[in-house]
């Protein structure tokens, strides 16, 4: 079944997107393989010269780097971020993050609509992480971004579908893909976001502090396929009351 | 005096090129900002430094 991820106008056949953060180089490359991820975030930090070693040099040909704006707390600190990603000469998508609140890493809905607008106009392919609000999802999309990714819970908090009712509004209302990011902490929730109709999942602490990363990569991975396949499918009907026998009634130990 | 990702060093009058050979920073994965405009790479050798410049030396790192 032809069943494509297209952002941006870029074809994806996975939809996990994976985090590199708060793990060692050495274990990417499993990572990629064993999520069978296309696409994997980064993020833009000051140079230094003590590290030889470059995340660059772990990351399998072909993948999708995804630079993130962390450590923006405005749209011209994202922008100023984006530009620098773009000149390290690895593509232009960019997954716009904002935020403001250092306690719970809420992104900024205002500023990052600021910024995906700036942005798109300068031919980025902006991801913007989001508070999964309807009418936010509706001015990213009014400004150019390429799809829309609420948080399902604060990031690494791994605590699930906290906003799954405010998810489940985004992918009914909205056009772009519905990319579920940050909170998701276990492949059951990863499935269970797919199910109701997310586009593809993004996950980073959940593997990060998993006893057995790329183990916790081949499970997202299988999460996230299952759960498209159920969506795909359409899932069976939940009765309001009563039962429906799953066998033919014959009766005959009575009749 | 120059600002190097936050550290002042005495490199002003030098050219980009001339600073970042007394440095090891690997030049195919950094991207420099000075004065918050980025600077091309095929400009290296014609920046020359100013007092009071700020520079940003970046790189990826891993994040999610």
């Amino acid at each position: 079944m032809d069943d494509k991820l297209i952002i941006g106008g870029h074809e994806f056949n996975s939809r996990f997107i994976l985090g590199s953060g708060k793990y060692s180089l050495n274990l990417i490359e499993a990572a990629v393989r064993d999520a069978g991820a296309e696409i994997i975030t980064l993020a833009v930090r000051r140079a230094n010269t003590k590290e030889k070693e470059n995340i660059l040099d772990f990351i399998p040909e072909g993948v999708t780097l995804l630079p993130n704006t962390s450590g923006a707390r405005n749209a011209e600190e994202a922008v100023r971020i984006a530009r620098l990603a773009r000149e390290l000469g690895c593509g232009n998508f960019v997954k716009v993050e904002i935020m403001r609140d250092a306690k719970y890493l809420l992104p900024d809905n205002a500023e990052t609509i600021r910024a995906t607008e700036i942005l798109a106009g300068e031919g980025f392919v902006v991801m913007p992480y989001m508070y999964p609000d309807l009418n936010a999802a509706r001015d990213l999309v009014n400004a150019g971004a390429a799809t829309i990714m609420p948080l399902a819970a604060p990031i690494g908090s791994n605590k699930g579908l906290a906003t799954k009712e405010f998810i489940q509004i985004l992918i009914d209302e909205i056009d772009l893909p519905i990319i579920v990011d940050a909170g998701i902490g276990k492949p059951s929730q990863a499935c269970e976001a797919m199910e109701m109709g997310a586009a593809a999942i993004m996950a980073n602490t959940a593997l990060a502090t998993a006893g057995n990363l790329p183990l916790m990569a081949a499970a997202f991975r299988q999460a996230v396929e299952a759960g498209r396949k159920a969506y795909l499918s359409g899932l069976g009907r939940v009765l309001a009351r009563g039962s429906s026998a799953s066998d033919p009634l014959t009766g005959f130990l009575r009749d | 005096m120059v600002k190097v990702n936050g550290e002042l060093l005495p490199v002003d009058g030098k050219t980009l090129s001339e600073y970042l050979e007394t440095t090891s920073f690997d030049i195919r994965r950094i991207v420099i900002e000075r004065n918050e405009e980025i600077v091309s790479k095929s400009a290296y050798n014609d920046v020359i430094l100013q007092d009071g410049d700020i520079v940003e030396v970046v790189s990826f790192v891993g994040g999610g």
